[in-house]
């Protein structure tokens, strides 16, 4: 399997880096902290993959069979 | 006031034992001839007071006043702190013996790599001394190149470590010869206190009698030390001393025998007073006693509300309710002092506003009375219609614990409603149940509003109702308003009014579905199958039949029978809806009336099973005949060809497994056919049946072990092979592969089954009671485990959850912000919802 290949995998749902921008927008919205979001590894494979660098905010789309799609956000922290 | 800022737990020194312990300990003597405490013993008053009446020696203060103090004993020679071994063999390794230097590479140390994996110098870098090997030869002696370590010799060894190579090893908080005991704390009397028994004899506590042996051993060592003796008394005494204090501060430790009380219980020492359930954390500090509470058998009554407790007379006049007396309620009050505590709604205390509290008694009541005015809190019995928490252990989820009306009733049981007795997974077998008293307005009324039963109706697990008719109560609904089941107008006078239902009764009779439908709110229309339902292959729906076909209009059932589907738990289609529809209450009333009519019914109708409802008839007894004998000659074939080599094997598996497969099957179609051939020749009115059908108790497997055959007995999913090698029972030839030989038993349970079909059925039954006891163990640890885990965390006012420090978990609850509780099996999209 190659490194692109996990991205396509029905099980891992579609990651998006935030931009500075958006990622302001978000954290007033949710009136957070970014230390108070829940956090990923610099280390995690779709990270290294799509490219999010340490304190990006990584937007998650998620299936769920109750609510259909919702969003996640995680903050990427060194290892 | 100073705020405590951070707690460090460091190891103790032999000057804080000094400058802490107020006297020597230095006598093994206890007590003298006149049963005083003697000087210098373990139990001197300078150590602290356990009687009353007596004054500390030290500190001057009463029972109470004075916490006890330290006092200490001096070692002859110094022993290993047995909690501590780990760290002692980590220095032995990483330190040189001659000159205390490092082993190890210092620069990776520094980095935070753990000593463990580093490699150990063989020569000390500093002064070039040669390093044995360090062994631990259990339980507690250090070996180095097969000489064993005395702790004297280990403690000069730790002394010359500098504390910059401690601490780069890991040891943080204290010298390393602190780890060598040379001093030990003798707690004070007040953590040991003594119990005199009736009898007027002391029984000292464990760690008292652990201290005596120290002492005792610890004299005999310096004794024998003073005069000389040869080393190996010296040696065998220093080990029993060692072995002494090993077991004061730990006596589970797997080496080690534990040292035992006179009566072989083992003692109870340091760690195992903190240690586990029963120590000091689980049991004393996260685990509290509460008041107002009561415990005693439940038992049945179909009379009163889902929403009510039955409250033994006895238990009400114990518990009691706090009331604030204005002058709105004075004279009711009175009512209840005049009473006195022995009569029931009475009263058992009086507190004044100036905070005297004065017990209620016959003689003292007049004088109470008198002075009683607003401002005072009168502490009443428990009467009708006090809201109280009710609760049965093992309390696994949240309607374990719900709040109840209390009911004052004769007798000594708790009663409660039988639709309630599902959440608490309760029966009437013996079981115990706890009763809360709530002693606030507050608490009151946040029970009523969210704990009380009908608002837990329906459960936060899959969103439908957790409570519901069972058993009786469900064949009873199917006897009321299967077609055919009529009542004159004076019987229906009679069950209305048993289910306080009142009603204008103009017709001379009416049917079962009549009756049923008064207690339907109006406004509900539903149309579902029930569960007595054939599963034709065309559904003809309103036209069905068996009458299986649930129509309800406007709260009147026009078409089918009531049952699982209709009123159970988990199912009941009509319970879930009027919840949904017309409130928490319309529900419980609605299960409150359906529950007493069908009693009533039931005591008219009667209902009951019997031997003859397992009888076959002579063709259906040929038939399952004929299909165990056409199935049983497959096999047979089956076998043969296995022997011949002639059988098919799917891939990755050996032919024994492939034939086992293919018995397996035919064996499995033997016990379909009979389910089926009876299922399609048993009498509509048999008993047996109807409760299978309706859902109520029992399945047509059941019926059909009972009066067709009990079929192949699996172990593990797998026929029997246990036993003698070849065979599983020595009547039959090894090698043997046929059905009869592997746990098929032909017999039914009416006829009887034979001695060895029998040892097969006993051989199923063991699995199933060790697989029920061992899963109810695992799925409990798990339970503690995921509480521990997930306990702390909660929603907040922004619907985000949050742990205990406030890191976000998830952004919307459930991702979807459904109230599991609130929700429509697990959606929302009804329009309905909204409104409640």
């Amino acid at each position: 399997m190659s490194e692109k290949d996990i991205l396509s995998h029905e099980l891992v749902s579609e990651h998006k880096i935030l931009t500075k921008n958006e990622s302001q927008k978000i954290l007033s919205q949710l009136n957070v902290k970014p230390d108070r979001l829940p956090k990923m590894r610099d280390t995690d494979p779709v990270v290294e993959i799509i490219g999010a660098k340490v304190g990006d905010i990584v937007e998650i789309t998620r299936d769920s069979p109750t609510a259909g799609k919702t969003k996640y956000y995680r903050v990427v922290i060194p290892e | 006031m100073s705020k405590i800022k951070e707690i460090r737990f460091k190891m103790i020194s032999p000057e804080i034992i000094r400058k802490l312990s107020v006297m020597p300990v230095v006598t093994s003597e206890v007590y003298g001839p006149d049963a005083y405490p003697i000087d210098g013993g373990v139990m001197d008053p300078k150590l602290g007071i356990i009687d009353p009446g007596m004054r500390c020696q030290t500190c001057g203060g009463r029972i109470g006043e004075c916490t006890g103090h330290f006092g200490h004993i001096e070692f002859a020679r110094p022993v290993l702190n047995i909690l501590y071994l780990p760290q002692i063999r980590l220095i032995l390794t990483y330190t040189c013996h001659k000159c205390g230097a490092l082993l190890a590479d210092k620069t990776k140390l520094e980095q935070g790599i753990a000593p463990k994996k580093l490699k150990v110098m063989t020569t000390c870098p500093d002064c070039g001394a040669k390093q044995g090997k360090i062994k631990l030869e259990k339980p507690s002696t250090f070996v180095r190149d097969k000489h064993p370590l005395t702790p004297v010799e280990i403690r000069e060894h730790f002394e010359k470590i500098s504390d910059e190579t401690a601490n780069l090893i890991g040891i943080k908080g204290g010298r390393p010869e602190w780890f060598i005991l040379t001093l030990l704390l003798v707690p004070p009397v007040t953590a040991r206190p003594s119990i005199t028994l009736e009898s007027g004899d002391r029984s000292e506590d464990d760690l008292t009698h652990k201290l005596v042996d120290i002492i005792r051993i610890n004299h005999r060592l310096a004794d024998n030390l003073e005069i000389g003796a040869p080393d190996f008394i010296i040696e065998d005494l220093w080990e029993l001393l060692q072995y002494h204090v090993t077991t004061y501060f730990n006596n589970e430790i797997s080496s080690i025998p534990p040292a035992r009380h006179r009566s072989g219980r083992s003692l109870k020492t340091l760690a195992q007073r903190l240690k586990s359930k029963d120590g000091r954390f689980r049991h004393n500090l996260t685990g509290k006693r509460v008041n107002y509470c009561a415990r005693t058998v439940v038992s049945p009554d179909p009379n009163i509300s889902l929403n009510d407790v039955g409250v033994p007379e006895l238990v009400a006049k114990e518990l009691t309710v706090p009331i604030k007396v204005t002058k709105n309620n004075i004279n009711e009050l009175k009512a209840h002092i005049k009473n006195g505590p022995d009569t029931h709604p009475g009263a058992n205390y009086v507190t004044r506003p100036d905070g005297i509290r004065k017990k209620v008694i016959n003689e003292n009541k007049e004088s109470i009375l008198e002075e009683l005015a607003p401002g005072h809190i009168v502490e009443r019995h428990l009467i009708d219609g006090d809201i109280t928490i009710f609760n049965r252990q093992p309390s696994l989820h949240r309607m374990s614990v719900m709040a109840h009306y209390a009911k004052i009733m004769p007798h000594k049981t708790f009663r409660l409603n039988l639709c309630v007795c599902k959440p608490y997974n309760a029966d009437f077998d013996g079981d115990e149940m706890n009763l809360h008293v709530l002693q606030t307005a507050e608490a009151r009324a946040e029970a009523e509003q969210l704990m009380l039963v009908e608002k837990n109706i329906r459960s936060p697990r899959f969103g439908g109702p957790i409570m519901g008719c069972d058993q009786d109560y469900i064949s009873g609904a199917y006897q009321l308003t299967k077609i055919g089941t009529t009542f004159t107008k004076q019987q229906t006078a009679q069950i209305l009014i048993n289910a306080d239902i009142i009603a204008d009764l103009k017709k001379d009779t009416y049917t079962g579905k009549e009756i049923f439908s008064f207690a339907i709110p109006k406004g509900i229309n539903l149309e579902y199958k029930a569960n007595t339902c054939r599963k034709c292959e065309t559904c003809k729906k309103k036209e069905c039949e068996h009458d299986a076909y649930v129509i309800i209009e406007d709260g009147e059932l026009k078409k089918g029978v009531i049952d699982t589907n209709s009123i159970a738990a988990f199912k009941g289609r009509i319970i879930d809806t009027i919840d949904m529809e017309k409130g928490h209450s319309q529900a419980r009333l609605f299960l409150d009336q359906i529950t007493k009519i069908i009693t009533r019914t039931m005591m008219k109708q009667g209902f009951s099973i019997s031997l003859d409802n397992l009888d076959t008839d002579k063709t259906t007894r040929t038939n399952i005949e004929k299909a165990i004998d056409k199935q049983l000659e497959v096999i047979e074939k089956q076998i043969e060809d296995y022997k011949k080599g002639k059988i098919d094997v799917s891939p990755g598996r050996t032919p024994e497994e492939a034939l086992e497969d293919m018995i397996m099957i035919e064996l499995w179609k033997i016990t379909n056919m009979t389910q089926q051939i009876i299922d399609k020749t048993v009498d509509e009115t048999n008993s047996a049946i109807i409760m299978a059908r309706t859902g109520a108790r029992g399945s047509i497997q059941n019926l059909a072990y009972m009066s067709g055959l009990v079929g192949q007995e699996t172990i593990r999913g797998r026929r029997i092979f246990r036993g003698y090698t070849g065979r599983t029972l020595s009547h039959f030839k090894k090698g043997d592969l046929s059905p009869t030989s592997h746990g098929f038993v032909r017999s039914s349970f009416q006829k009887g089954i034979d001695p060895i079909e029998f040892f097969f059925e006993v051989m199923k039954g063991r699995e199933g009671i060790m697989d029920s006891s061992l899963k109810t163990r695992v799925s409990g640890y798990m339970q503690r485990r995921l509480v521990s885990a997930l306990q702390d965390i909660k929603v907040g006012e922004d619907y985000h959850v949050r742990d205990s420090s406030g890191t976000i978990i998830q952004f919307v609850p459930g991702e979807d912000c459904v109230d599991p509780a609130k929700s429509d099996r697990g959606y929302l999209d009804k329009q309905i919802m909204t409104k409640h």
